[in-house]
C-alpha cells in the first residue's frame, strides 16, 4: 500500500511490520513523533507490543537490552543528545551481542543547543560495536527498519538505522507500506540463543577475566579481548550478511540491491562525490548539471558506514581521478570520519585518487547547490595540490 | 505478614547458590542472597547491577547461583527489569518472578532516577536494596546512605557531614504496592516479606539494612550480633508499608512492649566507621530514637 507520510511514520511502519514486542522511548526532537506514531499503533492494539514510556533515553536502552535479554524483539529510537545520555549502553548493547534495532534521527549535538541535522550524534557512537546504517529517503526507512531486525538477529549485533533529522523525519514523501504476510514470511519470530529462563539458567554478562579460564566441567573459556575479537570478525561478516538479507528482502518485496552503497554515474566519473543520508539524492542532479558542463562527476552513497565496506568502496573510487567527501560531522582535531575511513581504504588501492574533505551543513546550516558545485570545481582544479585539512563551506566568515 | 512464619525448621533446604562464592567472610548480603533465592525459587530471573553481588555471583565462566541472572550497568537496574516484566509478558511468561537487586550506591545514588520512573509506572517487578551504607565494592566510599558521622574512603577524617537519605521513605512517596525494611541479621523476616511480596502485582521494594565486616570495622563474626543491634537500639526499624500506612514489623514490632531501648552508642561502638562520631551528635541521636519511638509507642497503645 502507498502512502503519503513523514519519514518518522515511515520508520514507525517498519517497527510495526517487524512486530517488535518491546518499544521503549523518550521523547527528543526530531525522533519525537515516532515514538507518538509508535505509542498510538499500541494503545489502539493496531500493534501488540508493550510500550514501556521511561524517564530517559539511558533507560530506553536499558529496557530493551532487559527485553533482549529475555527473549523479545525490542526497539527505540533517540536523537542527539539522547544518544549521547544512552552511550554507555549503546556499548554494552553491542558487547551483550542483542539483535535490537534503533532508529537515530540525525541531528546535531549541543553545546550550544541545537535541534537541527548533522551527523555528529551517530557518529559518536561509530565505535561502539553496532552495525550502523544511512539511509536516503521513506522507502529506505521502512524497508531497512525491517531488513535490520533480520541482519540483528542473524548476526547477533545490534543495528542503528540512522536518518536526517528533518530532511527525512518531518517531510512527506510517498512511500509503500509491504503487507505484513511478506514481512512474516522474510523475519518470522526469532528465538535468541542466549535468553534468560529459569530453565535453563545463564549469568549474562558476567566479569570476564582478561585471559580466558576453565568453566565447572575444565572446558576452557574465552576470556575478554577474544570475545571481542569475535565481535569484531562477525562485524566484518555482516558486510556479507546484509547483502544476503537484502537480497531475500529484494525477492518478496520486491525492493533493494545496494544494500552497502548507492552509486550514481561512477562508472565513467573522473570525480565521485562521497556522502552520506538525504544530500544523496540532491547530489545526483548536481552531478547531472556538472555533466551537461563537461565534468564527469558521479556520487557514492553509502549506507553501510558499520561494519565499513572497504573493498566496495575502493572498487568503486579506484578509477576516479578525484573522490569529494562531504560530511555532517567531523572528528575535532582531525578530519571528518567518513573521509578519513575512505581515505586508509583508497591506500591499499591499486591507484591513489586525490581526496578532499568538505564539512558542510552542521546544526542544520543551510546547504546551499551553489557551494557544493564550487566546492567540486575547487577539488577538479586544485587536485593534489590541496591539502588533507578538511574545507569548511557555507560559513558567515 | 504471611500467617505462618518460616522458621530454620521449615526454610526449605534446597539451595539456589552454590558454596564457596567470592563474597567476604562474615558478609551480610551472602547470607541474604542465599535465604532470598529460597524465598525466591527457580522460577527467577535477577537482574543485577555493579556491586557486591556482582563479584559474588561469580567470575564467567562460573556462576554461584542457580538462577538466570542479568548483570547491567550501575544506572539501569530498574529499567533493566522491567524490559524483562516487558519481554516475560509479551511472550506469556508471566509467572517467572524478576527481581531486581542492587546495593544502596546503585539504588539511591546512581540508580534512583531509573527506579523512580519504575515505581511511578507501577511495573510488575521486586526491587530489593541491600543497604550496606557505603560504596563497599569499590572501597568503601560514602554512598547516599552512609549514616552521618561514618568514616568512609572519601570522609575520611571527620565522617560524613550529611544524613543518610531515607530511600524506602522516598519509595513509598511513589505509593507502591509494597514497601518493607528488613535486617540481614533476620533472614527469615526478609525470606517472608519476599514471599509476600512476589504474591503482590506492581512494583515491590525491599529495603535491608546489611552489616559488612570489611567496610564497617568489625569482626567477621560480628555481623549478625550488630545487625541485630542496630534494631534493638532502635536505629533501623523492620517495618512494612501497604496502603500508605507503615506498620512495625518482624523484630522491631516485638520493641513496642518495651519501655526503654538499648544506648545507640554500643552500637556505634561495636564499629570502627563510627570512631568519629562527636558526643554531642551520639547524644542527639539517642534524643531523636527516643522521641520517634515513644511517637510509635503512643500510636500503638
Amino acid at each position: 500500500m502507498k502512502i503519503i507520510e513523514s519519514g518518522n511514520v515511515a520508520a514507525a511502519n517498519g517497527v510495526k511490520l517487524a512486530r517488535a514486542q518491546v518499544i521503549a522511548a523518550y521523547p527528543i526532537t526530531p525522533q519525537t513523533p515516532l515514538t507518538e506514531k509508535l505509542s498510538e499503533m499500541v494503545e489502539s492494539g493496531d500493534m501488540k507490543a508493550e510500550y514501556i514510556a521511561v524517564e530517559s533515553e539511558h533507560s530506553a536502552l536499558s529496557v530493551c537490552i532487559g527485553s533482549a535479554s529475555a527473549g523479545a524483539r525490542a526497539f527505540t529510537a533517540t536523537s542527539a543528545n539522547g544518544l549521547l545520555y544512552m552511550s554507555e549502553q549503546v556499548h554494552w548493547a553491542a558487547g551483550a551481542r542483542l539483535p535490537l534495532v534503533m532508529c537515530v534521527v540525525n541531528r546535531g549535538t549541543g553545546a550550544p543547543w541545537t535541534i537541527w541535522n548533522d551527523h555528529q550524534d551517530s557518529m559518536s557512537q561509530r565505535d561502539a560495536g553496532w552495525i550502523q546504517i544511512y539511509v536516503n529517503n521513506h522507502q529506505q526507512i521502512i524497508d531497512t527498519v525491517i531488513k535490520a531486525y533480520k541482519l540483528a538477529e542473524t548476526v547477533s549485533i545490534p543495528v542503528m538505522v540512522c536518518f536526517d533529522g528533518y530532511y527525512l523525519s518531518h517531510t512527506y514523501m510517498p512511500f509503500d507500506i509491504p503487507e505484513q504476510k511478506l514481512i512474516d514470511e522474510f523475519l518470522p519470530s526469532y528465538h535468541f540463543k542466549h535468553t534468560l529462563t529459569p530453565e535453563s539458567p545463564e549469568n549474562l554478562n558476567t566479569v570476564t577475566m582478561p585471559h580466558g579460564r576453565n568453566d565447572a566441567e575444565g572446558a576452557w573459556r574465552d576470556g575478554y579481548m577474544d570475545i571481542r575479537h569475535s565481535h569484531y570478525q562477525e562485524m566484518r561478516q555482516a558486510l556479507r550478511t546484509f547483502q544476503e538479507v537484502d537480497s531475500d528482502y529484494s525477492r518478496l518485496v520486491g525492493r533493494g540491491g545496494d544494500p552497502l552503497m548507492a552509486t550514481y554515474k561512477c562508472d565513467d566519473a573522473e570525480y565521485i562525490v562521497v556522502v552520506m543520508g538525504s544530500l544523496s539524492n540532491r547530489m545526483k542532479d548536481i552531478a547531472d548539471e556538472l555533466r551537461d558542463s563537461g565534468t564527469k562527476v558521479g556520487v557514492l552513497s553509502l549506507h553501510v558506514y558499520r561494519p565499513f565496506p572497504d573493498e566496495a568502496i575502493r572498487e568503486v573510487l579506484e578509477s576516479a581521478r578525484g573522490v569529494i567527501v562531504f560530511e555532517k560531522s567531523i572528528s575535532y582535531g582531525a578530519q571528518g570520519q567518513v573521509f578519513n575511513d575512505i581515505r586508509a581504504a583508497l591506500y591499499s588501492g591499486k591507484k591513489r585518487p586525490f581526496i578532499h574533505n568538505y564539512i558542510i551543513g552542521l546544526g542544520g546550516r543551510l546547504i546551499k547547490n551553489d557551494d557544493l558545485i564550487i566546492a567540486i570545481k575547487n577539488s577538479k582544479s586544485k587536485g593534489e595540490e590541496l591539502d588533507n585539512e578538511p574545507q569548511w563551506i557555507g560559513l558567515n566568515r | 505478614m504471611t500467617e505462618k512464619k518460616t522458621t530454620a525448621l521449615n526454610l526449605t533446604a534446597e539451595e539456589f547458590m552454590h558454596p564457596g562464592n567470592r563474597a567476604c567472610s562474615g558478609c551480610g548480603l551472602s547470607l541474604l542472597y542465599r535465604v532470598g533465592l529460597k524465598a525466591l525459587g527457580r522460577n527467577t530471573i535477577t537482574v543485577i547491577p555493579p556491586s557486591c553481588l556482582t563479584v559474588t555471583q561469580g567470575l564467567y565462566p562460573i556462576a554461584a547461583t542457580q538462577v538466570p541472572s542479568l548483570n547491567v550497568v550501575f544506572a539501569s537496574t530498574a529499567a533493566a527489569a522491567t524490559g524483562v516484566r516487558a519481554a516475560l509478558k509479551a511472550q506469556n511468561k508471566e509467572h517467572i518472578n524478576v527481581v531486581a537487586w542492587a546495593g544502596d550506591g546503585g539504588t539511591s545514588d546512581i540508580g534512583i532516577q531509573a527506579l523512580s520512573a519504575a515505581v511511578e509506572r507501577g511495573d510488575d517487578f521486586l526491587y530489593i536494596c541491600y543497604d550496606n551504607e557505603a560504596y563497599m565494592n569499590t572501597g568503601i566510599q560514602r554512598s547516599g546512605t552512609t549514616p552521618m558521622g561514618v568514616v568512609t574512603t572519601t570522609t575520611p577524617i571527620h565522617g560524613k557531614k550529611q544524613r543518610s537519605k531515607d530511600v524506602p521513605a522516598i519509595v513509598a512517596a511513589h505509593n507502591p504496592s509494597y514497601v518493607a525494611s528488613c535486617s540481614a541479621a533476620y533472614p527469615l523476616d526478609f525470606h517472608d516479606k519476599i514471599k509476600k511480596a512476589i504474591g503482590i502485582k506492581g512494583l515491590k521494594y525491599i529495603h535491608i539494612h546489611c552489616p559488612c565486616p570489611s567496610g564497617w570495622g568489625m569482626e567477621e563474626y560480628l555481623s549478625i550480633k550488630v545487625g541485630k543491634m542496630a534494631i534493638a537500639c532502635g536505629l533501623y526499624e523492620c517495618y512494612e508499608i501497604e496502603d500508605g500506612v507503615k506498620k512495625l514489623s518482624g523484630p522491631s514490632a516485638k520493641l513496642l512492649n518495651k519501655k526503654k531501648l538499648t544506648p545507640v552508642a554500643d552500637y556505634f561502638k561495636t564499629q570502627s566507621r563510627f570512631r568519629s562520631m562527636p558526643e554531642d551528635l551520639i547524644a542527639n541521636m539517642q534524643k531523636e530514637i527516643d522521641e520517634r519511638w515513644e511517637t510509635y509507642r503512643n500510636e500503638n497503645a
